[in-house]
């Protein structure tokens, strides 16, 4: 019931403005024991990022070009919507050897 | 230069002193309970300097990174706690840990003389160096000697955090120069 509306209502903000695709995902991201995983993961232009900080310490999803800087305090999790396409290399401010990409597709 | 020696004598110890983390032993590596006691003690250490760095630090860059250290060695500390609590176990004292806490002391010392833009440049080049000996200590020494696997992976995890920080801590240092 819930996607279906979502997407509906996603596919008539594509048709009333012809540039967001298709309906928003949320695609999910786990931090665990300094490693992020996927490591490389993939996500349509209008979806939802979401990163889930398993460890008892804080860490930040930052993006190298500056598109997102997104806090997540120790077992807590952090969203950002992702709105241009390209691939984003990204790390933690806190923990720099905690690396990992995000392909953004159209 | 006070920086530098001090790390490269902290290294000296950690790392080629296999007689003095064993201890009064004829061992070559240290016991679990050494070995939680040296980790514990390393995290006193940061958990100190970085409150002296909230104290006197100027640089807001610095200052963050000083927050950022007390808020995981706090975090790694406890879990150590907890650890060595569910495990039975009482960290032992040993050599290496009273070592570890003189020269603490003294560099504690040394960097409360400095003020300013000298402090913070000294406090986060001994960062850099003391989680640089450090990290060679967990990986050539401690992790290799330890023989819990619950143990084994908390000092993992530590390392691979302390990594985390020794780069933090030399992204700070090159935007200080």
């Amino acid at each position: 019931m819930m996607p279906g509306r979502v997407c509906s209502t996603a596919m008539a903000v594509v048709f009333a403005t012809m540039v967001v695709p298709a309906c928003a995902a949320t695609v999910q991201i786990t931090m665990e024991n300094l490693e992020i995983s996927p490591n490389d993961a993939s996500a349509k232009v209008g979806d939802t990022v979401e990163w889930i900080n398993k460890d008892v310490f804080a860490h930040t999803a930052t993006a190298g070009s500056g598109d997102f800087d997104v806090n997540l305090p120790a077992k807590k999790s952090g969203t950002t919507v992702v709105k241009k396409a390209g691939t984003v290399e990204y790390y933690c401010r806190f923990h720099p050897n905690m690396k990992a990409r995000l392909k953004v597709v159209p | 230069m006070f920086t530098r020696r001090s790390a490269a004598l902290a290294a000296a110890i950690l790392l080629s002193s296999p007689a003095l983390l064993g201890g009064a032993s004829a061992a070559d590596k240290p016991t679990d309970p050494q070995i939680a006691h040296i980790a514990y003690t390393a995290g006193v250490i940061d958990i100190n300097a970085a409150k002296q760095a909230q104290k006197k630090a100027k640089n807001k860059d610095v200052k963050a990174f000083a927050e950022d250290m007390l808020r995981d060695h706090e975090a790694v500390n406890k879990q150590a706690l907890a650890l060595v609590k569910k495990l039975n176990v009482t960290p032992e004292d040993n050599d290496t840990s009273r070592t570890l806490s003189k020269q603490a002391s003294d560099k504690l010392a040394e960097l409360d003389k400095l003020d300013g833009a000298a402090f913070d440049k000294a406090y986060v080049a001994n960062e850099v160096a003391y989680h640089k000996a450090v990290n060679g200590a967990l990986e050539s020494q401690l992790i290799p000697s330890a023989s819990n696997a619950e143990l084994k992976s908390l000092l993992q995890t530590g390392l691979k955090i302390f990594q985390g920080h020794q780069q933090h801590a030399e992204h700070v240092a090159a935007e200080l120069k």
